[in-house]
């Protein structure tokens, strides 16, 4: 067997991921501290002293702050859920899963379908004889339904790729360890808390990692849902390079959403570290 | 004709030694089997010879021809896996002409040797068969038949029978046995268990460290074990050992009782087969205290404290014996080996 | 089980009612907003402008055929295809390779590999549609399929990998080299033993890569103007499209990813789960 054969097999993926990975980000990062050709943090002033800086990262803040931790507990509630069924196992987890298929623009259509003027809701409420006139969620008066549309939408969405990642977990633990807890007299909560949900660690991090930094990058579902109402880091970046065709700033935008990203990634590996010698 | 020599094969994985300098000579149909514990080398010897692993140096020849530097193919063996590795996307029948077809051997000849290995393996009705439809038992039928198929100078098996349970164990290695003598091909047949070992081989190697200790047939190695390591490793149960006390030109002190030995001036050990010893009367013999008592049926063991130290005897099943009775346990003196206290070589 | 047999049967009929009404509900939950979407999209212009809304269809193509002859959506269905045929082709051409090399071969230099394929699941990727748009300006890959298929790649090679890894590391190394022993070279094991028992694997990847492709809008709005795919044509013109173009089209979206997600389902928590570790 040819020494070099492994480096061959992995040339093509390594100089893909050093072109269209390592280089455009330097690139980014390199453009965001220069302006006019210099170094400066001209771009960053820019950025940040503009009203909706603050209200974008805000927004997407609170959007992650509100999604991320309702998702964490739906995907284990519908992943240990389905631990349980005895029939029809594999049909409800394919419904489940099939949000996972579904593009973020595609979701925010959907929501928009119901929250609209005249759309599924007020049908429903009108119908019901609720309320006499249909309703106007989706407006700059009422920015906390848009938020609200936009959580459904969100959670909605992507709970399926972390129930996906724990389902896949929980099957790696093998069943010993919680018959042995029972054994010893742990109640079905103490079994989850003390013996499944650490052992579940690594799955977690990963569902948590993944999720956050999509947390981070929401996009379409807002545009969709919001239009131009609801500023995100995301959307401030795209408006920066395409309509006011500044891309030192979309740049400093995208190292300030690469910086929370990498920021958080760093919390959850250490928050959820399992050490060495504690893994099977 | 394919005598195997191995010459001056050492392996390493980075800092690791699998294997130092080894030389072995293989006969032309001998059954040789490489036998040791588990991180012995005998895997990576045999891998070595089928050309899976490359050794940093030595010589490997096969036939009289260097096949060290020649890929698998080449090296006219065939090897049987400790899994089996039957694919399981091709029928039975397609796993046993699988190589037969990778030397385009023409579609009658293949037929006549799959349907001729399928029966001498018992397996004509499973021909259809996947893998996945097949027992643990007859997946290893399939992976013998597939390597018989190949009608190769030497037939490389690696572990072949440990995942099988026991009984299906000795029912297979009997077959083994015959349908290999009758195959006149050469093997190396790689295993940790002692029993299947004795049974099978005309010849045992068994390693240590990387080195092979002993290489003789099996009953020698059983009554002359070449090391202490051969003795304790080959006998259920091992053979026991006490410190012996030189008192005079060939004369040492055992236990308590005069016994006489090697003359030499190395510090050695006594040893004693647990089936080599007898009951006897009161101070005739190494005056035992019982501690357990295991009643096996054909015979009973008994574990005892002599002079301080664990030892086992073998003694028939109708001495009725309990655990604190005192015995006098007399040693055949033919059968008493001695073993150099550092090297751990016997001592003669 | 100790604590059901403690409890008395009225509590535990209540407590399994619960169970499976919870499930019902979950399902509810994620189908419903599918159904109603459907309903949009077989429904009339007029009566998805309409108010109330019909919980029925009336299965009238109408919004459908308006969506297909809208100026650009063909050329947006046919642009979103071909992009993701590419990242299909690339992804699983570059990423099983390197899968394959990770799970059978240690060498030196594995782990800075494997950390460079799971660092970029820390970063923000659609973002790298930013420098590339410039470079792709400098080499004439602005406004291309290959380009926009180039950066969707980034997305789906990492996945391609480890999805891969855990395929072929599920196939031992020992039948590869059974056909060693049986006359094959390395390449012919790898054709007549791995790849038969992976491709099915391989195929659900591909699946996942074309999905991955054909769903993302960022980089997609931002690489494309004349060629645009359709998550990029639907998101360019939410600010003037009317409803029945808007339900259409994201019905268009949602269909296909529906059935690929469906032909792959058995892949899903196998693969996806544990290559994500």
């Amino acid at each position: 067997m040819p020494r070099y054969l492994p480096y061959l097999l992995l040339l093509p993926a390594t100089v893909f991921l050093i072109i269209f990975f390592l280089y455009p980000f330097t690139q980014v990062a390199i453009e965001s501290v220069t302006s006019n050709g210099e170094w400066s943090l001209a771009n960053f002033q820019k950025a940040t002293s503009h009203w909706k800086f603050g209200e974008a990262f805000k927004n997407t803040m609170l959007l992650a702050a509100l999604v991320v931790p309702i998702q964490l507990v739906m995907s284990l509630t519908m992943a240990t859920v389905v631990q349980k069924l005895q029939k029809g196992r594999s049909a409800i987890l394919y419904i489940f899963a099939i949000p996972l298929g579904i593009s973020d623009l595609a979701a925010g259509l959907i929501w928009l379908s119901i929250f609209e003027q005249s759309g599924f809701l007020n049908s429903m409420l009108v119908g019901l004889g609720l309320i006499e006139q249909p309703i106007l969620y989706l407006s700059y008066q009422s920015p906390w339904i848009i938020l609200f549309a936009i959580v459904l939408a969100e959670v909605w969405r992507a709970t399926a790729i972390m129930m996906v990642i724990i389902v896949a977990g929980l099957g790696l633990i093998p069943r010993e360890y919680g018959e042995a807890a029972e054994v010893f007299g742990a109640t079905r909560w103490q079994r989850f808390y003390k013996v499944t949900l650490p052992m579940l660690r690594p799955s977690l991090q990963t569902a948590l990692i993944l999720r956050v930094i999509l947390a981070f990058e929401v996009f379409a579902v807002v545009i969709a849902l919001g239009g131009t109402q609801m500023p995100v880091l995301m959307s401030e970046t795209f408006n920066w390079q395409f309509n006011l065709q500044d891309r030192g700033v979309a740049a400093a935008y995208a190292m300030v959403i690469l910086a929370v990203s990498v920021l958080f990634t760093l919390i959850i590996l250490r928050a959820l570290h399992v050490p060495k010698e504690a893994r099977t | 004709m394919a005598e195997i020599q191995i010459k001056g094969v050492a392996k390493s994985f980075g800092a690791f030694t699998a294997l130092h300098s080894v030389d072995m000579t293989i006969s032309d149909r001998e059954f040789m089997v490489l036998l040791g514990a588990s991180g012995c080398g005998k895997t990576t010897l045999l891998r070595i010879i089928a050309g899976l692993e490359t050794p940093t140096k030595g010589e490997v020849w096969i036939g009289g021809r260097r096949v060290d530097h020649l890929p698998p193919k080449e090296r006219g063996i065939a090897m049987v896996f400790q899994n089996y590795a039957v694919f399981p996307h091709l029928t039975v029948f397609e796993n046993i002409a699988f190589g037969l077809r990778m030397q385009k051997m023409p579609q009658a000849e293949v037929q006549r040797r799959v349907h001729r290995c399928a029966e001498l393996m018992h397996i004509e009705q499973l021909l259809k068969r996947y893998s996945g439809q097949l027992s643990g038992g007859q997946r290893q039928r399939v992976a013998v038949a597939r390597a018989l198929a190949m009608e190769p100078e030497v037939i490389l098996m690696d572990e072949p029978l440990s995942n099988l349970d026991a009984l299906l164990r000795l029912e297979m290695r009997s077959e083994l046995k015959g349908v290999l003598a009758e195959s006149k091909t050469t093997a190396i047949y790689v295993t940790h268990d002692q029993v299947e070992a004795m049974s099978l081989a005309d010849r045992i190697s068994v390693m240590n460290g990387g080195h092979i200790v002993q290489s003789a047939d099996p009953v020698e190695v059983y009554r002359n074990p070449a090391a202490r390591f051969v003795a304790g490793f080959i006998g259920n149960p091992p053979m026991n050992f006490l410190p012996a006390e030189k008192v005079g030109s060939g004369r040492y002190r055992v236990a308590g009782t005069d016994v006489a030995g090697p003359d030499t001036d190395t510090r050695i050990d006594y040893a004693i087969r647990p089936e080599d010893l007898t009951l006897a009367e009161p101070g005739q013999g190494l005056a035992a205290t019982i501690r357990v008592v295991e009643p096996l049926g054909a015979h009973t063991l008994v574990t005892c404290d002599v002079d301080g130290a664990s030892f086992r005897a073998v003694i028939d099943s109708d001495s009725r014996v309990n655990p604190g009775d005192r015995l006098s346990l007399a040693p055949m003196a033919d059968r008493v080996r001695w073993f150099d206290k550092e090297t751990g070589l016997s001592v003669q | 089980m100790s604590d059901t047999a403690t409890v008395a049967p009225s509590v535990r009929k209540a407590g399994r009612w619960v169970f499976v009404s919870g499930i019902v509900l979950l399902c509810v939950w994620t189908l419903l907003p599918i159904y109603l979407l459907m309903v949009n999209a077989l429904s009339t212009p007029e009566e998805v402008n309409g108010f109330p809304k019909s919980f029925i269809p009336s299965f009238d193509l109408s919004s459908l055929r308006f969506f297909l002859e809208f100026e650009g959506v063909l050329n947006a269905l046919w642009n979103s295809i071909r992009v993701a045929v590419v990242t299909m082709i690339l992804s699983i051409g570059f990423g099983a390779p390197a899968g394959y090399a990770l799970s059978r071969f240690d060498f030196p230099g594995k782990e800075v590999f494997r950390f460079l394929v799971v660092m970029t699941r820390a970063f923000p990727l659609p973002l790298l549609a930013l420098p590339l748009a410039v470079m792709f300006l400098r080499v004439g890959l602005d406004d291309s399929v290959l380009g926009l298929a180039l950066v969707h790649t980034t997305l789906a090679l990492p996945f391609a990998v480890l999805i891969t890894y855990s395929l072929f590391s599920g196939i031992p190394f020992e039948l590869e080299e059974a056909a060693f022993t049986l006359g094959c070279t390395r390449f012919q094991a790898f054709r007549k033993v791995v790849l038969p028992l992976a491709a099915p694997g391989i195929a659900a990847s591909a699946v996942f890569a074309f999905v991955i492709s054909w769903n993302e809008v960022f980089a997609a709005a931002v690489l494309t103007i004349k060629n645009r795919t359709l998550t990029a044509f639907l998101m360019q013109s939410l600010d003037w499209s009317p409803l029945h173009l808007k339900f259409a089209g994201a019905a268009a979206l949602v269909l296909p990813a529906l059935i690929f997600i469906f032909a792959v389902r058995k892949y899903l928590f196998a693969m996806w789960g544990i290559a994500n570790r």
